[in-house]
């Protein structure tokens, strides 16, 4: 299989980043300054992170087009305004997650970002959910930057004035060499934030100017440490096919509005609403510096499996190991005991809330 | 006068008549990127040669640390528990593992020298 290669490779390599194939793709997992001053950077001043690897799906033709989505995604599409992004879920009909994405309203349709991994199975299953009806381009002239960290609206304001006044979980168009790009107030790094999507021709100089605005590159390596600290999904890892967003604690995505209508899993859904679950995502801190990793068991006081870790580091900004994974529903509150077993080891640790690292976000106006 | 030897774990060790001090090489730490936890043998325990006698782990993954000749563990770098940041500094000086009373000098015979390390070392990471 041929690896692709991003608009931004030479850059990377420019930059003495360490690349590795993820979803495909040569990616950099980290440079020179390594993941811990690259989390530490992120956090104190801005990252560029490279994610042009994931999907930019986007969906237009069509009166209907809003209904027919509603009947796949469980978001409230019908009030969402234009320009406004929502998190949601594309589910099988167990209400297991398929991918996690982020629908935005565009002028003309919908923009959906789909995880690298998982886009191109997802064209064809929208496509095939919205039988063929509407104009689908998933789009790969374009290139995904996301701009990261408190110097982010500064940084970006001086490459492309006018983006500070976006909200969270917004977007908008705005023009870059002439050339028109879409920027989102979003990210995954519990910082504040910005996601620009790009002409691929355009992407390299774009970069190099906001390095000139004091911003670094950021690999993939502290992109996700960050995320963990932030107590962020991340697919493939923290959420499958056999986990529901109910299950994923994710239940905050799903608006009251939409669990007694009908769209791809609501059966499982509504039933996981009345009856609850029995597996629930929950942070989890070990109390020595031992550090748990995906697939790691979890157990109760009396030596029973009560669960498994899904993903697991080190975290540069709260300095101590961090974890994230699934018990048994009723070993999900906060403080409860639990032992992880590491090397043959039972190693203490605690349930606790999430986020790690408390998130600093621009709120937008509730539009609810 | 010390001899430095290396295995193919990237392990360095460091022999001073019966006394052998262990650590890991820069290149491993390279490889490793920033480490953040460090666990160590057991002082007073014995370990064979090639055998797991500790653990290093980076933000990224975990990776064994192996003991390149047998003997009884005379001393651990609580160092590097404490601050596991010390082995990215001075991995090949205070950021060493563990000292060993070597059981068999001969085990010795089979590492490599520093410049059939970094040969090695090179050829590896290509």
């Amino acid at each position: 299989m041929n690896i692709k290669k991003t608009s931004l490779n030479n850059l990377h390599i420019k930059y003495g980043a360490k690349l590795v194939e993820f979803a495909g793709y040569q990616m950099p997992i980290q440079y020179k300054d390594g993941i811990i001053q690259e989390h530490k950077y992120t956090r104190s001043h801005s990252g560029i992170f490279d994610v042009s690897h994931m999907g930019q799906l986007f969906i237009s033709g069509g009166d209907d087009l809003t209904n027919d989505l509603e009947k796949i995604f469980p978001a409230d599409l019908k009030k969402l305004k234009t320009n406004q992004s929502k998190y949601s879920f594309l589910m099988n009909n167990k209400g297991g997650i398929q991918d996690d994405l982020i629908i935005t309203k565009t002028s003309d349709g919908f923009l959906i970002i789909l995880n690298a991994a998982c886009k191109y199975n997802d064209y064809e299953v929208i496509k095939s959910k919205l039988d063929n009806q509407y104009k689908l381009n998933l789009d790969e002239s374009l290139s995904l930057i996301a701009l990261q960290g408190p110097e982010a609206k500064n940084v970006l304001n001086k490459v492309i004035p006018g983006c500070d006044s976006l909200k969270f979980m917004n977007g908008n168009n705005h023009v870059y060499k002439n050339e028109k790009v879409y920027i989102t107030r979003s990210g995954y790094t519990g910082e504040d934030g910005f996601e620009i999507s790009i002409k691929n021709s355009d992407a390299e100089t774009f970069v190099e100017s906001l390095i000139e605005n004091g911003s670094k590159l950021i690999g993939l390596g502290a992109r996700d440490t960050l995320r963990m600290e932030a107590g962020l999904c991340l697919y493939g890892n923290d959420l499958d096919n056999d986990t529901s967003p109910i299950e994923a604690n994710l239940k905050w995505a799903i608006p009251k509005s939409r669990i007694e209508t009908e769209f791809v899993g609501s059966e499982v859904l509504k039933n996981q609403f009345q009856s609850g679950v029995k597996k629930l995502r929950v942070g989890i801190k070990p109390d020595s510096k031992v550090i748990a990793r995906g697939n790691t068991k979890i157990y109760n006081d009396k030596n029973q499996e009560i669960g498994k870790v899904t993903s697991g580091t080190f975290g540069p900004s709260v300095e101590h190991p961090i974890a994230m994974g699934y018990v048994d529903n009723s070993y999900s509150t906060v403080n409860t005991k639990i032992f992880l077993e590491v090397r043959g080891k039972k190693i203490p640790a605690n349930i606790c809330n999430l986020p790690f690292y408390k998130k600093n976000y621009v709120k937008g106006e509730i539009n609810v | 006068m010390s001899e430095v030897k290396y295995s193919k774990e990237h392990e360095w060790i460091k022999l001073d008549g019966e006394e052998a001090t262990i650590g890991i090489t820069k290149h491993a730490t390279e490889m490793l990127g920033d480490i953040v936890f460090a666990e160590l043998p057991e002082k007073g325990s014995n370990v064979d040669k090639d055998g797991t006698a500790g653990v290093v782990e980076s933000t990224k993954a975990a990776s064994d640390v192996y003991t390149p000749v047998s003997g009884e563990v005379i001393d651990t770098n609580q160092m590097i528990v404490d601050d596991p940041s010390k082995i990215n500094e001075d991995p090949e000086e205070s950021a060493w593992f563990f000292k060993l009373k070597i059981k068999d000098k001969s085990e010795m015979d089979s590492l490599m020298s520093k410049e059939e390390y970094e040969k090695f070392a090179k050829e590896t990471s290509a």
